[in-house]
């Protein structure tokens, strides 16, 4: 899976939590949280989807620090 | 003979729009069972019966918009013959005042009965329903899925063979759609603006706050964590209901019901938990039991509320069962929330945003995990004394997570 499969899965990913983003807009090197209204509960439904599509099991201590899709994607990359 | 009527839906809803049926005459109905989905302001609710029976008449056709409470369908019960339920829902004769039998309200309904429906109505679940609405797709053009129902996955199928871009995202609703989540928007805006007005018109409230530590609560939840695949993981919001339905047990006159001038204390500890809406707006869905069940459930139990809450696919029992409300900020939100009781519950638990404060521990500072805990009360039913102590009660309690943490018998 090369980089842009990668965004382009995390994406759907989120997309599926929150339908009303629009993907395109977002900024990938800009904190994820500021841009798009996610809770907790949001975040977490997230990761279990990004396991679900990639297989990637992201640990608690892990997640806390994946704040951008830059660093989402680049974690997801070596995950892989 | 049983009527059933539209359920209660909580204290924001009055009214609402049948959208179909889910039984037929003649259908064996069980206790619990879905028979219809109706629209309220909120959301599309799929309506519970709460008896065992047969369907013999349907009153309402989809479409009809109708208060809470009103007949909409009649059921026989084990051991009733179809004849003997005609003959009670029989027109009344004309001697009998039309106040004195029941079953003259039922009667004035009866005599028009709904025309049989197409035999082969297609079954859509809510959750489908609204994502159509959203994404501007006619719910009649989806094509049903494997079991014969058209379910959420059908609608994203059927939108994903409508939008070609390489990536998937949600396109844009079309103008049609978005005029009515507009509408939806205000509408719901406005019967929050109703119940919230009524309860500040006839709710003498009072307010407290407690600052407590969460060094153990935090601590707890990291190490259970630490061990737990994502599908396992633990939120802070179920360690935080747990707590406030183990706390209400010794405090039960924050639990329950204000009604015809009196209290009634809870029959359960059922926790109306505030969800926000994605579109704006929020509901209250209850989870039933807190205080029985464990952390894991309760952490199940609260995503999958959640999660059904935001996709529009609530019960009608969740929507009335609250015996208290709690709200949470979250992690994005602000240091304390002085919350509006939900009528006709009695209090309302907030918190607020984990906070890194000063915290004084032994004739010294150290910056610690901390969230401010708010209630807000009915002074018709408790006091500030009593409702300190349960705050105060509240705080120790999350002192030792592992021990709360358990179902309580």
């Amino acid at each position: 899976m090369n980089r842009e499969e990668l965004l382009a899965a995390i994406l759907d990913a989120l997309t599926g939590i929150a339908p009303e983003i629009d993907a395109t807009a977002l900024a990938p090197a800009k904190p994820l949280r500021d841009q798009v209204d996610l809770d907790s509960a949001d975040w977490l439904n997230f990761l279990v989807a990004l396991h679900a599509r990639l297989g990637i099991d992201i640990p608690d201590a892990d997640a806390a620090r994946l704040t951008t899709l830059d660093r989402l994607v680049d974690y997801c990359g070596k995950k892989l | 003979m049983i009527e059933f009527r539209l359920p209660s839906l909580g204290a924001d809803m009055d009214e609402g729009k049948l959208l179909e049926w889910r039984v037929q005459p003649g259908d064996a109905v069980k206790k619990g069972q879905i028979v219809c989905v109706v629209d309220t302001a909120k959301a599309a609710i799929d309506v519970e019966c709460w008896h065992d029976g047969t369907v013999q008449r349907l009153l309402v056709e989809p479409g009809t918009t109708i208060p809470i409470g009103t007949p909409m369908a009649i059921l026989r019960e084990a051991g009733e013959s179809e004849a003997q339920v005609e003959r009670l829902i029989a027109p009344a004769p004309p001697a009998s005042k039309p106040t004195a039998a029941p079953t003259a309200v039922v009667a004035s309904v009866a005599t028009a009965p709904v025309a049989a429906a197409p035999a082969q109505r297609r079954r859509i679940s809510p959750a489908a329903r609204k994502r159509a609405l959203q994404l501007g797709i006619g719910i009649d053009d989806v094509p049903e899925g494997a079991e014969g129902t058209v379910e959420l996955a059908d609608v994203e199928q059927a939108a994903r063979k409508r939008a070609t871009p390489p990536i998937a995202r949600a396109p844009a609703p079309s103008a049609p759609a978005a005029a009515t989540m507009a509408e939806r928007a205000a509408q719901m805006r406005k019967v929050i603006g109703a119940a919230m007005a009524r309860s500040k018109r006839e709710i003498p409230h009072y307010y407290l706050a407690e600052d407590v530590l969460l060094t153990a609560a935090t601590d707890w939840l990291a190490e259970q964590n630490a061990s737990r695949g994502v599908a396992d993981r633990l939120l802070l919001a179920p360690l935080l209901l747990k707590c406030v339905a183990a706390a209400l047990r010794r405090f039960p006159e924050l639990n329950g019901y204000y009604r015809d001038d009196a209290f009634a204390a809870g029959e359960g500890i059922h926790i109306g938990v505030a969800i926000s809406l994605r579109a704006g707006g929020l509901i209250t869905p209850a989870l039933m039991d807190v205080d029985r069940k464990d952390i894991d459930q309760i952490n199940r139990e609260l995503l999958d509320l959640i999660r059904r809450t935001r996709a529009g696919s609530l019960k009608s029992t969740e929507l009335s069962a609250g015996t208290i409300t709690v709200t949470s900020l979250g992690d994005q939100g602000v240091g304390a929330v002085y919350g509006v009781i939900y009528p006709p519950q009695v209090a309302l638990v907030g918190f607020g945003r984990v906070t890194e404060r000063p915290w004084a521990v032994d004739g010294g500072l150290r910056a610690a995990p901390v969230i401010t805990a708010t209630l807000a009360a009915d002074h018709r039913v408790s006091d500030g004394h009593r409702g300190g102590l349960f705050l105060a009660a509240l705080r120790d309690l999350l002192q030792n997570p592992a021990e709360l943490t358990k179902a309580m018998p």
